[in-house]
């Protein structure tokens, strides 16, 4: 290990400590101080965009530093970005909102740990909504941790002041079918029937001891169904076996990177709504009326695209600029 | 036990997040963790949720003897580790080959291939079939001729058994624009995605660590 590798390690280490012990309060700049900030760092930014047109060229670090700035501050800044609704999330809440009470809902959540930030704030919602609207959530994955992450939404939906009325119970409102393996075959497996995959729950219940579900056979018990899903297998896997073949009604929560490869499959009206990426999310708080870290987490997105663009553009300035100065070379 | 692991989480965080500023072996450790890790979790998941869950289960408690047909051709697929007798294990192999195919066929073929066709036979200027003329929104209309001009021109680009030269060839350029606006849109998409993921990252290293966050 070399002697400056030991400097860097004492300072993070240092300043985690610091931040630790000594900011014991959450930190919160005023509108003021936090357009002040945005301020500077537009200058910042100019300054360096200046000194590329004078030929200076910036490292990555740079471009690094400023994205973990830009994603870093709005956390502590007391600024909130207007959240637009788009048709696509508009349709899902209508869809839900259409629903009877009593309907059954089939909650597939097919992602890990590390899509939960854009995820996990849209299956919050969506309980909530299921929840408010008295509708029975059947929560199942075909990713072995989503539904320990259907757990930690449905745990934290639950201990909402609002729900304490509600009396919402397990294997009556709400069951927990777990993870099955299997992919898309558990899809098809499922068209004919349910117990056939799941023959106990999440906690190894009995499926026929858990009222909720006793009477369910397959698809055709389902009034609705929705998908949240961060790759394979997910929400093209259910529009191809459960909506294609067995006629499911299905909304989609995906990640940005997998929402442009389901697009075609909302136009066409396979999907029945659909939230992408965590604008996607925030939208989704939005029409539900529960602001979230979605809808928090959104200010950062702009900021950090901000910052993604005008590097891009500083990148293209100095990359023309080299360009230039090469055929000056050259003459 | 619970601080502990969100600074056991939080050191592993900043491992892997120092790798921006170089190489290191803070880095590397990290890296080696998280790997060794996730293969010992997908192993134990494999392990009981399909040996133990599936087909011990299913044949001990079941009587599904159906599922040694299955664990015979899983066998056989490991002879492959044995070079001498390794070619047993494309039996197995074709038999997943040509099941998967037969399986993604339909389905690509209904849905990828078949409700996208129909989709993309539009009314210009009606909201659907059966709408009278000039129903649809000004946006749908601009929508369904981006569709249509778009999804023909990216196939004319694609056809290379003429010469894109002419009209032929203009129309050729307009598919290449197309495509590269949606691979730009697309790559958008993924720069939100991965932004999140570390907004996600942040949030934990801020507000569940240090507690700095509201």
């Amino acid at each position: 290990m070399m002697k400056q590798d030991l400097i860097v390690y004492l300072g993070v280490l240092i300043l985690a400590l610091v931040f630790y012990f000594v900011i014991t309060e959450p930190v919160v700049f005023s509108p003021t101080v936090s357009l002040i900030l945005i301020g500077i760092i537009g200058l910042v930014l100019l300054y360096i965009l200046i000194k590329t047109i004078r030929g200076q060229v910036f490292g990555r670090r740079t471009v690094f530093l400023f994205v973990g700035i830009a994603v870093v501050l709005p956390f502590f800044m007391s600024i909130r970005q207007d959240i637009k609704l788009s048709p696509e999330v508009e349709e899902l809440y209508n869809a839900v909102m259409a629903l009877q009470p009593g309907s059954k809902v089939l909650v597939s959540l097919d992602y890990d740990p590390p899509s939960a930030p854009e995820l996990q704030p849209m299956a919050e919602s969506f309980f909530l909504l299921c929840f408010r609207r008295d509708l029975k959530v059947i929560v199942m994955g075909l990713w072995p941790q989503g539904p320990q992450q259907a757990e930690l939404a449905i745990q934290k939906i639950l201990d909402r002041p609002e729900m304490a009325s509600r009396n919402i119970r397990y294997g009556i409102d709400y069951v927990n079918l777990g993870f099955q393996t299997g992919n898309e075959f558990v899809i098809q497996r499922m068209g004919g029937s349910f117990r056939s995959m799941f023959s106990t729950d999440y906690y190894g219940t009995p499926y026929d001891s858990l009222p909720l579900v006793r009477n369910i056979t397959n698809f055709n018990n389902i009034d609705f169904s929705f998908n949240l899903s961060a790759g394979y297998p997910g929400t093209i896997e259910w529009v191809q076996v459960a909506v294609d073949r067995y006629g499911v009604k299905l909304g989609a929560g995906n990640t940005a990177v997998q929402a442009p490869q389901v697009y075609p499959y909302l136009r066409a009206g396979q999907l029945t709504g659909l939230l992408g990426g965590l604008n996607g999310a925030a939208e989704f708080e939005k029409v539900t009326g529960v602001l979230g870290k979605g809808t928090k987490f959104m200010v950062s997105q702009s900021f950090s695209h901000v910052i993604v663009i005008a590097f891009i553009i500083i990148g293209n300035v100095a990359y023309f600029m080299g360009r230039k100065q090469e055929t000056k070379k050259k003459q | 036990m619970e601080i502990f692991g969100t600074w056991l989480a939080a050191f592993f965080t900043l491992g892997i997040i120092s790798f921006l500023y170089k190489d290191n072996p803070w880095y590397k450790v990290s890296e080696a963790i998280f790997v060794g890790i996730s293969a010992g979790y997908w192993f134990v998941i494999s392990f009981w949720d399909n040996l133990y869950g599936k087909l011990y289960i299913g044949i001990s408690e079941h009587g599904d003897y159906m599922l040694l047909v299955g664990a015979v051709l899983g066998f056989m697929m490991l002879l492959r580790l044995i070079p001498k007798i390794g070619w047993i294990s494309r039996w197995p192999l074709s038999f997943v080959v040509g099941s998967i195919s037969g399986f993604y066929l339909m389905n690509y073929f209904s849905s990828n291939v078949m409700a996208q066709v129909q989709n993309s036979i539009l009314p210009f200027f009606s909201s659907s079939y059966g709408q009278p003329m000039f129903s649809a929104s000004f946006e749908q209309i601009v929508g369904n001729i981006v569709v249509v001009v778009g999804t023909f021109t990216g196939l004319v680009y694609f056809f290379f058994s003429k010469e894109h030269k002419g009209a032929f060839g203009g129309m050729a350029k307009v598919g290449i624009w197309v495509i590269m606006i949606t691979f730009g849109a697309s790559f958008g998409y993924t720069v939100m995605s991965r932004m999140s993921l570390l907004i996600g990252r942040m949030d934990f290293i801020f507000g569940d660590w240090l507690g700095m966050i509201q």
